[in-house]
């Protein structure tokens, strides 16, 4: 007789209502756009390379947060990265471009870090400093034109190819979840990054060096997010200042309902995971059920607000 | 016998406070001494000092005879000192075998990751060996008692140390059972020959359980006495610089 009842109160809400969330969502839309074509294997896959940049963001965002830091310029970070990529791909080989990009989100990364680290300047306010910056720097790179990439084998590997049959998108998506997971779980260094989020002080008199571990989260954040930039430009075979404008919000919100403390020491790549997949299908089943995008943006952020309140119930109390 | 640890002539000024002075102390494997004196005598700097926070402005630290130097707490943990903070520095949201082998964690030869079994397992035996009741080695150290958390703490010095343990107050914030338990805990360890200096403000927990009493009074030693030879009466006049007989 009680074993039911315990076993309901060592379910941790936090962790586990992004399950409930997920299957919630997902059966409400399978129901009710049955007909609309939400359960055809082409739609469920289109929502998993439509979410895999943001997933992707995301992954680097859950190391930032259980550090105890926030990254918010990660949006900029991806048009700066995709623009980079763009353009030396415009005269160079493809890996200048994958070079150029990548290079470009981890340098703005470690900017962010060496200010957080070593200045001890709040992430947040940083972050949304250089959100503002790198704007700006996209926007001035090609006076707001849009390049397009008509390298082949970058538009394959980073857009629409396709390895065995899987496509490319889902096949970054997996790698970096599986990479970001076990890092985060079963490394030295996500068992730092989990401390110095936890308990900075005890983690330094422990001998973890935090400015490190808080730089090095502020540059995977930057790498995840130059490499989101390269996966735009891949898909959309084009780069503009607008790519990833609008993640923001949805990458902070998967994180934060895949059960990520804002305030550190406590995360998950897999909830990240699911969270992104989640705000996917949001996005996909609003269009579907014929929603304006004005009626979506509202619905959408009524739903993300009910998610984090929940998700965010154990911390307040 | 050469002592565990050696200071001498030790000074720690901030800026224009001294904080401590001409304090000169030997401390002997498997000895308890115990550092007692009001707020802002220099305790908790003294033992900041040798734990590698502090830089002594002057005065020399010898260890086992040889005089070492340390940059920070890292150096000294390298040199077989633990220390059981005031706060514990413990991550709390991190399971009990985690903050055991905090900064310090196994690693399986393949892709050198975590070897969590392992950590669990070592945690498991240190504690039962310590009589430290926890649920589990798996627990997260929020949803562990104040007892229970000193315990890790203690056990987590334990550990590590191979030679001195440091304690601040280890008991301020305890019950009186959980106290008595952390006592027993602090007295086993003298059977493993490590040599330990315990801050308390508690003058009945210093007499249960130390061999020698060192008394600060702003900044200054005032002297340090066997507790087998003198009394609370002595040791209050000690520390207040009241003779009230
Ligand atoms: N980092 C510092 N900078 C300046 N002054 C300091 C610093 N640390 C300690 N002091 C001063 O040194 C003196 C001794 O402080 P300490 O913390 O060692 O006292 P304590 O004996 O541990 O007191 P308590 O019993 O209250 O813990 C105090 O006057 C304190 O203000
Ligand atoms: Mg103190």
């Amino acid at each position: 007789m009680t074993k039911p009842i315990n076993a309901i109160k060592s379910l941790d809400l936090q962790r586990s209502v992004i399950y409930f969330g997920f299957l919630g969502i997902f059966l409400f839309f399978a129901v009710i756009l049955y007909d609309d074509g939400f359960l055809t294997s082409r739609n469920l896959t289109n929502i998993v390379l439509q979410t895999a940049p943001a997933t992707i963001m995301a992954i680097g965002l859950v190391f930032a947060l259980s550090a105890g830091e926030i990254d918010l310029s990660f949006g900029s970070i991806v048009a700066v990265s995709a623009l980079s990529a763009a353009m030396a791909m415009q005269s160079g080989p493809m890996m200048l471009g994958v070079a150029a990009g990548l290079g470009a989100g981890i340098l703005i990364g470690a900017f962010n870090g060496v200010l957080v680290a070593y200045l001890r300047l709040p992430s947040f306010l940083v972050t949304l400093a250089t959100m503002g910056l790198f704007a700006g720097v996209a926007r001035t790179m090609t006076d707001l034109r849009s390049i397009s990439v008509l390298n082949d084998t970058f538009a394959g590997i980073f857009g629409s190819g396709k390895l065995f049959g899987v496509p490319s998108l889902v096949i970054w998506t997996i790698i970096a979840v599986v990479i970001g997971h076990i890092t985060y779980r079963n490394t030295r260094f996500g068992a730092h990054v989990l401390a110095v989020g936890d308990n900075a002080r005890a983690a330094q008199v422990s001998g973890i060096k935090v400015p490190r571990v808080r730089l090095m989260v502020l540059m995977l954040c930057g790498a995840t997010a130059g490499l989101a930039g390269l996966l735009y430009a891949g898909r959309l075979q084009a780069a503009k200042y607008t790519l990833g404008e609008s993640d923001l919000m949805t990458v902070i919100a998967a994180v934060i309902v895949g059960g990520t403390a804002l305030n550190g020491g406590k995360g998950s790549i897999i909830g990240a995971l699911l969270g992104s997949l989640m705000m996917g299908m949001l996005n996909n089943g609003l269009i579907l059920m014929g929603l304006q995008v004005s009626d979506q943006m509202i619905v959408r952020g009524l739903i993300i607000l009910l998610a984090v309140a929940i998700s965010l119930r154990d911390v307040r109390r | 016998m050469t002592p565990t640890l050696s200071l001498k002539d030790i000074r720690k000024s901030f800026g224009g406070v001294t904080a401590i002075q001409n304090f000169s102390l030997d401390l002997f494997p498997g000895e308890i001494v115990a550092l007692v004196g009001d707020n802002g005598a220099g305790k908790s700097t003294l033992i900041k000092i040798v734990s590698g926070v502090h830089l002594p402005t002057s005065g020399d630290i010898a260890l086992d005879g040889e005089s070492v130097s340390f940059s920070d707490a890292s150096a000294a943990r390298s040199h077989g000192i633990e220390v059981v903070y005031q706060d514990l520095a413990l991550a709390d949201e991190q399971p009990v075998y985690m903050n055991m082998f905090l900064g310090r964690e196994l690693t399986r030869k393949l892709f050198g990751l975590l070897d969590k079994g392992k950590m669990r397992e070592e945690t498991q035996s240190l504690v039962d060996q310590l009589d430290v009741r926890i649920p589990s080695a798996s627990s997260t150290i929020r949803d562990l008692s104040g007892g229970q958390r000193q315990g890790i703490a203690i056990a987590r010095a334990t550990h590590w140390a191979s030679k001195l343990i440091l304690l601040d107050e280890p008991t301020a914030a305890l019950g009186v059972a959980e106290t008595e338990k952390v006592e027993e805990l602090v007295a086993s360890l003298k059977e493993r020959n490590l040599a330990i200096l315990i801050i308390s403000h508690s003058l009945d927990q210093v007499f249960r359980l130390s061999d020698r009493i060192c008394v600060l009074r702003r900044g200054e030693q005032i002297g340090v006495k066997k507790t087998a030879d003198t009394d609370k009466n002595e040791i209050i006049a000690m520390i207040t610089g009241v003779h009230n007989q």
